[in-house]
């Protein structure tokens, strides 16, 4: 009997138990902050303060940004990963450092940066402006900008590193086959990274969604055009205790959801 | 013309029509078996309908016929070989490729799908370039072998010129043992011609027998001793190498024999000269050999 309990437990033995201590002190820094935002949760006026037209128009901006963010980081962060993965070119570190800097730099460093880039006077939006009209700061466009510079990096590594990774014979192997380079890349390297690439995008579709400093720097605060649901729960905090509860809430049922959801499909690549 | 650097001539990858067998098959694993041998003929533009039957064709002719729609991770080693050469067969090359096709498995699998390949190359009419490092695959598979030394051809013929004339030191080394098949039953191993007495009375079936130049003895009498293998011949011919010499013998048994210059002389050697062969049960290399019904 006392056999057949040991067998059942792992052969490394009971797991140590500074490591247990301290294991879960590091998850209750997680969690306390959760549950003192649940507890304050005002249940009963709750269907009304998130059916509001602050949190909804907040709610469709956030969705709408952070899906076009993941979107463009798809079309425009794979190839720059190719590049950084697979051509030699001098520089490639720097590039590659300018790349990751949005992961370090300070979100509102960002959203300056873009506004002087890309302002009306900037040095890329005055001409842009001048050709097309188009008046990116104070926008919708504006706060997808924003939100794809700062979180599309997570994309570019995730893939990058997948590239790396990968054994390169595979493309070798289907170039004999009469494969092109685009053939190859449809075919075979990108279904070969699938499972990073997956975990690429819902990181960056989770960064994007919770992105403030360089959208409320770059793209305003104002309701209904660039108030995403962190900018909403930011104004409602000064005014309305009970809207920040709930708007937080709500990012925080949306991000888990998503996160939980996709974490065993693919994040095992991660 | 594939490369020709001086010239200036390079050739992408996809665009000669060399079919590969790679060395672990790189079959993708994340497209099904029809999908990997459909591949070539889909990047060539073929429909997706003749692109799948012409795939299951090659398919039951490799007996793979009801594994289409595997990973490559659910197959055996077996499988996943054919799988790869109806993926390089498929697209009807020019040439076929087989890059080390047996270095990365273990001995038992190795002989098993040698023989599968023996069984199916000639599923192909073209030209088959072997890379190996394994001479008893290259004389079993080949019709024509080329020596490679430190990059370039020291020795070009068939499995009987290298073994026979072998030009360097390396051929002869690689060309070194006489391989025999036959079928050993009771610690005996009939090979058509003679019986071999082998020092394994338990093997039983058909078995690849190497018996190594240096282990055989050259007798101008019926020898007495230990040696249990014994049979009176003819030299049919004699090649010097350095000090060391080569010589074929005629029937029963073909054997390739290696003795020093001095015995040639002793001996009074050339072809035509009477002798008698002999070497010991422990000299006999015996290996069981798979029947290739490739599973």
């Amino acid at each position: 009997m006392s056999r057949r309990e040991t067998t059942r437990r792992s052969p490394v033995g009971r797991p140590p138990l500074p490591l247990v201590a301290l294991g879960c002190l590091g998850l209750a820094l997680f969690v306390v902050p959760l549950a003192g935002l649940v507890g304050r949760v005002p249940w009963s006026t709750l269907p009304e303060l998130l059916t509001g037209d602050v949190v909804t128009e907040a709610l469709r901006l956030s969705v709408i940004a952070s899906v076009s963010a993941t979107g463009i980081a798809l079309v425009l962060g794979v190839p720059l990963a190719w590049l950084l993965a697979r051509v030699e070119f001098p520089g490639r570190s720097v590039v590659r450092g300018i790349v990751t800097l949005p992961l370090v730099l300070p979100p509102v460093v960002g959203g300056a940066a873009l506004l002087f880039a890309l302002g009306r006077r900037g040095l890329v939006g005055e001409p842009l402006n001048r050709a097309t009209g188009l008046v990116l700061p104070f926008s919708t466009w504006g706060v997808v900008v924003a939100t794809t510079f700062v979180a599309m990096p997570f994309l570019v590594i995730t893939v990058e590193g997948a590239l790396r990774s990968m054994d390169r014979r595979f493309e070798g192997a289907a170039a004999t086959l009469g494969a092109g380079r685009w053939t190859v890349m449809r075919r075979v390297t990108l279904p070969m990274i699938g499972p990073s690439l997956a975990a690429g995008l819902v990181l960056t579709w989770a960064r994007a969604f919770g992105e403030f400093g360089a959208t409320i720097t770059f793209a305003g605060n104002l309701q209904g055009r660039t108030q995403t649901l962190p900018l909403a729960v930011f104004v409602a905090l000064e005014s309305d205790r009970d809207t920040a509860v709930a708007i937080s809430l709500v990012m925080v049922v949306v991000s888990l959801v998503v996160l939980v959801a996709l974490r065993d499909r693919w994040w095992r690549a991660l | 013309m594939l490369d020709a650097p001086a010239a200036g001539v390079f050739v992408p990858a996809e665009e000669r029509r060399i079919g590969v067998v790679f060395q672990d098959y790189l079959l993708f694993p994340h497209l099904t078996v029809l999908e990997n041998v459909s591949f070539g003929l889909r990047s060539r533009r073929v429909s997706r309908h003749e692109a799948a039957s012409r795939a299951h064709e090659w398919l039951g002719r490799l007996g793979l016929g009801g594994l289409e729609t595997r990973k490559p991770g659910d197959l055996s080693g077996g499988q996943a070989q054919r799988v790869a050469l109806a993926r390089a067969l498929v697209t009807e090359p020019e040439l076929l490729l087989l890059d080390e096709p047996l270095a990365a498995l273990d001995v038992t699998t190795r002989t098993e799908l040698r023989h599968t390949l023996e069984e199916h190359l000639g599923a192909f009419a073209g030209p088959r370039l072997l890379i190996t490092h394994d001479p008893t695959e290259a004389f079993l598979l080949a019709d024509e072998i080329h020596v490679i030394e430190d990059g370039s051809i020291t020795q070009a013929g068939t499995a009987d010129d290298i073994r026979l004339r072998p030009r360097t030191r390396y051929a002869a080394d690689l060309a070194g043992s006489n391989l025999v098949t036959g079928v050993a039953h009771g610690g005996a191993v009939d090979t058509g011609t003679v019986t071999l007495h082998i020092a394994d009375g338990e093997l039983d079936g058909p078995v690849l027998v190497t018996i190594h130049p240096h282990a055989i003895s050259v007798h101008p009498h019926r020898p007495v001793g230990s040696q249990r293998n014994s049979w009176p011949t003819t030299v049919e011919r004699v090649e010097r190498l350095g000090s060391r010499v080569r010589l074929r013998t005629g029937p029963p048994l073909p054997l390739t024999i290696e003795v020093t210059e001095s015995a040639t002389e002793e001996l009074g050697l050339e072809p035509g000269t009477r002798i008698w062969v002999a070497f010991k049960a422990t000299e006999i290399g015996l290996e069981p050999e798979v029947q290739g019904t490739g599973t």
